[in-house]
């Protein structure tokens, strides 16, 4: 289960600042996700989305600004960081060769010991357990994405970063992402997303930051 | 829990062999390379193997080279295309322990078929059988060397379109030493000299690449997934 109900844990970014090229991208973003809270990071395609959100997971150096994460800047602590959270990026980081469960094993395998029991509870939560056994390669768009949905299940981290989780799910994927999400924030467990469509609207912890 | 650095390392192994078995076609690419450029030589220069005797060490090195050179260009470039890497440089994992590993199955199935197979490469260009326990032994020590300099090549070019022509103009003359090293030492036990020197300098680069060279390679990999 996600630990982040331990006390502190939050992520916190202050004045973060980001040119890319000659384009002041992000200027002066500041916010904090406090455990049970989920922000939603909003506005138009080319704004910055994506940027802010690599810098959120140290994936990006900032050039001026600061994130802490539990107090604790993150420069100053990235696998511990790291340990504790999960990005699904536009790609899916699935190996189209191997089947299924191979990718949640290895995927999943290198960040702790996971068993096949968990890796077949886990599709059956993002309900495609007759994709066990078959290549990646065949499955649809939407299958692939909830691959990788399951992949962030299995890991448990306390933060999740998505960028554009629901993209190729279809309604009913949709509904079963947003249940998941609910039942993360539920434990104290904090989501950090850029989605076109509002997510979770209107639940209490679900906050929108509009990027201009 | 976390996996140790152990079954880490043996996870990343154990994946990169099973993805490789799924694509056998690429697998042996370096080694047909090697055997066919090997074969051009006779054909171009003389089929006389008295002739050819002389030049074989270096035949053999530079093609084990090259078709080691052909192989880097996919070593890291698919887990970078797909978010692989990206997942790795963020499961607070240490990357250089995953990069040597998949360096190591980089050399199991790109240097090791080499090694095994240039004895029969050596014997047709006219190389004697006193020779084959050197040229294996230098070969395996030099594709080692060669797979993790050029994993450090690999890492630093792999965010580079096309980079493929800047990996070699890179990665070949640091690999010079290795080559004259590797070459002296058969040219050495073809006259029935001891071989020795060349060999333990080739094993003391390999120590200092393996200890060394994952540090490089997770640096220049985080350089070119953070961009």
């Amino acid at each position: 289960m996600p630990n982040a109900s331990a006390s502190g844990a939050k992520l916190e970014v202050r004045g973060l600042h980001l040119w890319r090229g000659e384009r002041h991208l992000l200027r002066n973003v500041s916010f904090a996700v406090e455990p049970g809270e989920l922000l939603q990071v909003a506005g138009p395609n080319g704004v910055g989305k994506t940027s802010l959100l690599r810098c959120a997971a140290g994936l990006l150096p900032v050039e001026s600004g600061e994130i802490f994460w539990r107090h604790q800047p993150i420069a100053a602590q990235r696998d511990t960081y790291h340990s504790e959270l999960a990005y699904l990026a536009h790609v899916n980081a699935l190996k189209v060769d191997l089947t299924a469960r191979e990718n949640l094993l290895f995927g999943v395998g290198i960040r702790r010991s996971v068993t096949s029991e968990e890796i077949d509870q886990a599709l059956a939560r993002v309900e495609i357990p007759h994709c066990r056994d078959l290549p990646v390669r065949s499955l649809s768009a939407g299958q692939k994405r909830r691959v990788a949905i399951a992949r962030i299940l299995l890991t448990r981290p306390a933060l999740w970063i998505l960028d554009e989780p629901i993209t190729n799910l279809d309604v009913g994927g949709i509904a079963l992402f947003e249940r998941c999400m609910a039942t993360h924030l539920e434990e104290g467990g904090m989501i950090l997303t850029a989605a076109h469509q509002s997510l979770l609207a209107g639940r209490s912890g679900v906050r929108t930051l509009e990027l201009h | 829990m976390q996996p140790g650095v152990g079954s880490l390392m043996g996870l990343v192994l154990a994946r990169d062999l099973r993805l490789a078995f799924r694509h056998w076609d690429q697998v042996i690419q370096p080694l047909v390379f090697f055997v066919i450029v090997t074969t051009l030589f006779p054909l171009a220069i003389s089929p006389s193997l008295d002739e050819l005797r002389g030049i074989a060490p270096g035949i053999v090195w530079v093609a084990a080279m090259l078709a080691s050179l052909l192989a880097l260009e996919s070593l890291f470039r698919p887990d970078v295309d797909d978010g692989t890497m990206e997942q790795w440089t963020l499961s607070g994992q240490p990357l250089s322990l995953m990069l040597l590993a998949k360096t190591l199955a980089h050399w199991l199935l790109a240097g090791l078929p080499l090694v095994i197979m240039a004895p029969l490469v050596g014997y047709a260009l006219g190389m004697p059988e006193s020779a084959w326990p050197v040229l294996v032994g230098s070969l395996a020590l030099g594709t080692g060397c060669l797979s993790v300099l050029g994993g450090i090549g690999a890492a630093l070019t792999v965010s580079v379109r096309r980079g493929s022509v800047l990996l070699a103009l890179l990665v070949l003359p640091l690999e010079m030493p290795i080559l004259i090293f590797g070459a002296r030492a058969v040219d050495l036990a073809m006259h029935g000299e001891s071989a020795t020197g060349p060999l333990n300098l080739l094993a003391a680069m390999l120590l200092l690449f393996i200890s060394l060279g994952p540090v490089a390679m997770a640096a220049a990999m985080r350089i070119s997934v953070e961009s």
